[in-house]
């Protein structure tokens, strides 16, 4: 054996046993180079885009498709969101598409063959005024009515449900009660966009990291193809999907977009043992939290006031945060924040997202979903996908159409969004 | 946490300031006469740079004045702030 070379896979019969590596495993996606040609180019390769990839090969066979991210693949918003999944927004329009969403998460896991560790723990929404109250029955009605599952709970049940809510009425902000929406709970965010990722490969689509836009080519009216970091690429459609970078890549085509950009925070405390069975939210005292599977306190509430991409916030925020969390929490009190980080969020008017069809013929746009745009990932893709394949909105993204700040149909999701603008 | 340089008060804590958005937006002259994409314009499109914006602030736990900004919203630095013109 003496002076024979090793191979990287080979396990020389001198070798200690356990010292050579195992093969190194599977790759779940491919890297491909980017061709100078696809029937659609996807800006974004977040969860949104990832998923209108994957719908795109799935349900319309077109499969000639780039998905191109500036960074690594979902390394944005999609990496740091607080992973709340639910469909109990207020208006018949949201319904729509929240729905179609959580029904696709049900699911996805079986669909895609990747552990998603989809948990339907349920959600409950706090509230800590008459008007809170007034405001939540009518939402469990129109949710009802809408075939979405919801119930009012009164303070003792609601403690049956989170037995480490503080439903004391002596403190500021006393729990009046809560909505529930039993089929909603949590997921783990990178696992849906990896699950999403090598499926869409599998089906010959092209995922392009380290693929920043930087310029939309536009001849007569209609799109013809990107210029990238890595070279010009021609598109018979390209779908814009990128978050709250969506006012940059939408001028680079010459349009506006009536959103901003906020900083959005989030934070995980350390690993505890399971205490929190749900998914709690309060607007009025201002903390969303749920428990991960692994054990970490996964916490967020409002957005940092001012416009900004650097993708951090404050730390005030937090501290905010933080006294609305032990209010409801007590027994948070001796854990940690163990880590904090931002996103960047595109806030709209409305707090309800634009989906559909722009002044650039063959040019689509995906934007607005602000603090909630994980939840709606299924159905985002599946109707995004609709409108790129058909050139036309699917009949659930309709109403969230650009043209909708003209004509005053605007769907406001404030309340229901749970995220202080 | 921005240590904000108020025109009037000096640098303090951004958490003593209101944010107020883009700077120079002037309220249409006339309303009437805009048409619905116009009058949308106003309501609800504003700037969203990705780098230096001209922004307005108040200093609302303090003099309660507002002032425009010049900040990157990227890096967060602050390039200017001036006192608002009178008209």
């Amino acid at each position: 054996m003496a002076g024979e070379e090793l191979t990287g896979t080979a396990l020389p019969e001198t070798a200690l046993p356990g010292t050579a590596l195992p093969e190194h495993p599977e790759r779940l996606w491919r890297n491909p180079e980017p061709k100078r040609h696809y029937d659609v180019v996807i800006v974004g390769g977040g969860g949104h885009g990832l998923a209108t990839a994957y719908y795109l090969a799935k349900n319309h066979g077109i499969t000639n498709v780039a998905v191109l991210e500036r960074g690594w693949l979902a390394g944005g918003n999609m990496a740091r969101n607080t992973t709340i999944i639910r469909s109990n927004y207020l208006w018949d329009e949201s319904a729509g598409i929240y729905e179609h969403a959580l029904k696709l998460w049900e699911g996805l896991e079986e669909e895609l063959d990747y552990p998603i560790l989809f948990s339907q723990r349920g959600v409950l929404n706090l509230a800590h005024s008459l008007q809170d109250v007034r405001e939540s029955v009518r939402r469990v009605h129109a949710n009802r009515l809408n075939g979405v599952d919801a119930e009012w709970l009164d303070p003792g049940q609601v403690k049956e449900v989170c037995p480490i809510v503080n439903i004391s009425p002596d403190v500021r902000y006393p729990v009046h009660g809560a909505t529930y929406q039993p089929r909603a709970g949590i997921a783990k965010h990178d696992y849906v966009a990896w699950g999403y990722a090598r499926a869409a490969d599998a089906m010959g689509v092209d995922l392009i990291q380290h693929c920043e836009v930087t310029g939309l080519d536009v001849t007569d009216g209609r799109v013809t193809g990107v210029r990238t970091t890595r070279g010009t690429i021609g598109a018979g459609r390209v779908a814009l999907c990128a978050a709250g970078h969506s006012s940059v890549v939408a001028g680079l085509a010459g349009f506006d977009l009536p959103i901003q950009s906020h900083p959005l925070q989030a934070l995980v405390s350390e690993l505890l043992e399971p205490v929190h069975p749900t998914v709690v939210m309060s607007n009025a005292v201002h903390v969303y939290v749920s428990q991960a599977h692994k054990g970490e306190l996964v916490m967020g509430a409002g957005i940092d006031s001012y416009n900004g991409y650097g993708q951090r916030g404050a730390f005030h925020i937090i501290e905010r945060q933080m006294s609305a969390a032990l209010e409801l929490f007590p027994v948070f009190a001796r854990a940690h924040v163990l880590r904090t980080w931002g996103g960047i969020v595109d806030v709209t008017p409305d707090a309800s997202p634009i989906v559909g069809l722009t002044p650039v013929d063959g040019l689509y746009v995906n934007c607005g979903w602000g603090t909630g745009g994980f939840k709606a990932t299924p159905g985002v893709g599946w109707c995004y996908a609709h409108t790129v394949a058909h050139d036309e909105p699917h009949p659930l993204n309709a109403p969230f159409s650009l043209d909708r700040f003209t004509t005053g149909a605007l769907v406001d999701e404030h309340g229901a969004a749970a995220v202080a603008h | 946490m921005m240590l904000i340089p108020c025109p009037w008060c000096g640098p303090r804590d951004e958490s003593e300031f209101h944010y107020g958005g883009q700077a120079g937006v002037a309220y249409p002259a006339d309303p009437a006469a805009l048409s619905d994409a116009e009058w949308a314009r106003y309501l609800f499109f504003r700037e969203n740079p990705k780098g230096r914006f001209e922004e307005r602030w108040c200093h609302s736990i303090g003099c309660r004045r507002w002032f425009t900004m010049v900040r990157d919203t990227v890096t967060n630095e602050i390039h200017s702030v001036r006192r608002p013109v009178s008209a």
